[in-house]
């Protein structure tokens, strides 16, 4: 944050020890950064670094150090990404976990996207749940035993794959010229807005249970799955509505005069125009709604954090609950750095060229 | 064919349209026959904008009737469609899609709409491109060329769908005087080749020189209708002589 004002009030990129000292406003938040530094650095290396536990991987180690006690994280560091999925079967969420994570990272090269490549996740996921549920050969693990990383991914990936298709169609419905489908999509997007995403999650895992017979009830990892698609749907669907506001009537009449239907219109004309221009705003909602998965832990569920929190209850560790929420930290962190990487680079591919 | 020759391209019969309380047309009768070239025009707020953009339903009317190339126009989507597909269009402010290649914004309806497949619709739309003396920038975005040229590459766009009447809605009005005669060099190279065209458009010269109608409108109204010579020498109403007297100083 300071590296960048400082930047930025000077012209062009001067030389190193102008940008750090180049003006008596410089120097002094130089000189304020270097004293903070100096203060904070060397306790910080040495709790993280010098005086840490790493190996080995038992609670013994951490009692003979000051420091921080990550052999924790060594010995525990499947029960955080897994849950209490049974120790036999952890191979499946690891598994799963792979294709997840392997097909975005594939999915972001632009070479990739092609009809083949909806297909490709249509089949990850399918083969995700068959792993994670078992059956077939496999042995049955219920979504009471999951949790983890794999929890996460999957309730990120498909509450907002299906929630942007969703959005879209949401935005273009609200914009619609017929009452309505007009009034309908006000209604959903409102309501769902209204509400607390907690609120929902409650709804669909305390209230539905009670509303409807068990046997046509979905499970309740089923049910934080829709509670969190439906969620994102309804933000997404503002988010490109307000692009789809950008976008100027000369080219709906364009298209119109060249007698272009409205499915066409809008695929081909508005939408990838309109969702170009959103794509920072997009992000955000993308980004919280990454974050916002860890919520699913007030109905049960078993996401990072709440898995991390299971670990931590083994009295035979003194629970060292900083070391374990900086390690689901930085898996947060790189999920959404990762995901905001991708969009940054989008943004620059799309950016149309001007004179 | 020969029938088809007889029939007017464009006919308006008693079309109404308001914008609120504002009357934009009143009771416009209007034909337009086979290769006729028309210019309209009329100061600000005249209705002759509106005219246009009722031939091709980006405005609805309310009483009267259209036919284009004898059937009429609806606000049924099939019917729309169908309509629009032989109306071209060019606007001021050109409307290129600037997303798009200048090539894909020339084959994008002639694929979808007139479902020619891409390597027919390439040609056509090079051989057009070519016309309007811009080929050599058919892989760039609009955006990357001068209005001039966006302004040319629309009127290959609306071409590009084969129209029986193309349609321009003031088509220099935006551009730098030095762009404005690059625009009208092709403009009146189609009105030689017999293409059937209504003009909406202050500029005079090409009035004179390519119009076989001019239509002078005022208060929604179609005030005179005659050729470019009696137009300019012999206006009827003393409303046309006022205006003229403005635009040709």
């Amino acid at each position: 944050m300071m590296a960048r004002a400082r930047i930025v009030t000077m012209a062009g990129t001067p030389s190193l020890a102008r940008r750090l000292v180049g003006s008596p406003g410089n120097a002094l938040i130089t000189l304020l950064l270097a004293a903070s530094m100096v203060v904070i650095l060397p306790p910080l290396v040495r709790w993280a670094i010098t005086d840490a536990a790493l190996f080995p991987a038992v609670p013994e180690s951490c009692r003979a150090v000051s420091g921080a006690c990550w052999s924790f994280i060594v010995a525990k560091h499947s029960q955080i990404l897994f849950g209490i999925y049974p120790d036999a079967q952890r191979w499946r969420p690891l598994v799963v976990c792979v294709i997840l994570l392997g097909l975005l990272v594939f999915s972001v090269r632009p070479r990739a996207w092609q009809p083949r490549l909806a297909i490709a996740w249509f089949a990850a996921l399918g083969l995700s749940w068959w792993l994670m549920a078992g059956g077939a050969g496999l042995v049955p693990v219920g979504s009471d035993l999951w949790g983890g990383l794999p929890v996460t991914l999957i309730l990120t990936v498909v509450a907002i794959g299906l929630g942007f298709p969703t959005g879209v169609l949401l935005a273009l419905a609200r914009r619609s010229t017929l009452p309505v489908i007009r009034l309908l999509a006000t209604l959903f997007i409102e309501t769902t807005r209204a509400l607390p995403l907690l609120s929902i999650l409650f709804i669909a895992s305390i209230m539905l249970p009670l509303l409807l017979p068990e046997e046509i009830l979905p499970d309740k990892f089923f049910r934080a799955l829709i509670a969190l698609y439906l969620f994102a749907s309804a933000y997404l669907a503002e988010v490109v509505r307000g692009g789809l506001q950008a976008i100027p009537r000369g080219q709906y009449e364009a298209g119109e005069a060249l007698g272009l239907p409205y499915w066409q219109l809008h695929l081909k004309i508005i939408l990838p125009q309109a969702i170009v221009v959103v794509i920072p705003a997009l992000t955000n909602t993308v980004i919280v709604m990454i974050k916002n998965t860890s919520l699913v832990l007030v109905v049960g569920l078993f996401d990072l954090i709440s898995s991390g929190k299971a670990a931590l209850a083994d009295p035979a560790w003194s629970s060292p609950s900083i070391e374990t929420y900086l390690f689901i930290t930085l898996i947060y962190f790189l999920l959404c750095f990762g995901f905001s990487r991708f969009a940054d680079r989008l943004e620059r591919r799309t950016k149309v060229p001007t004179k | 064919m020969n029938e088809s020759n007889q029939v007017p391209v464009v006919t308006l019969s008693n079309v109404e349209k308001h914008f609120g309380a504002f009357q934009a047309l009143r009771s416009v009768n209007l034909e337009v026959a086979r290769g006729e070239r028309i210019v309209i025009c009329g100061p600000s707020g005249s209705g002759k904008s509106t005219l246009i953009r009722c031939i091709n339903q980006l405005e609805r009317h309310e009483a009267g009737d259209i036919l284009v190339n004898g059937r009429k126009v609806g606000s049924e989507p099939k019917q729309l469609e169908a309509i629009r597909r032989e109306v071209g269009m060019v606007f001021q402010s050109f409307n290129l899609f600037p997303h798009l290649t200048i090539l894909e914004n020339c084959t994008l309806a002639p694929i979808w709409v007139r479902k020619l497949s891409k390597r027919e619709a390439d040609e056509k739309a090079m051989a057009l491109l070519e016309r309007v003396r811009i080929p050599d920038q058919a892989h760039k975005k609009p955006g990357q060329l001068s209005g001039g040229q966006q302004q040319r590459v629309a009127i290959a766009r609306a071409l590009c769908m084969e129209p029986s009447i193309m349609l321009f809605d003031e088509p220099t009005s935006a551009l730098d005087p030095e762009m404005v005669k690059e625009v009208l060099d092709v403009m009146l190279g189609l009105a030689e080749d017999g293409m059937t065209m209504l003009v909406v458009t202050h500029e005079m010269g090409f009035a004179r020189q390519a119009a076989d109608r001019i239509i002078f409108m005022d208060e929604g109204r179609i005030l005179e209708s005659a050729t470019p010579e009696k137009f300019f020498a012999d206006p009827e109403h003393e409303r046309t002589r006022a205006f003229l007297s403005q635009i040709l100083h």
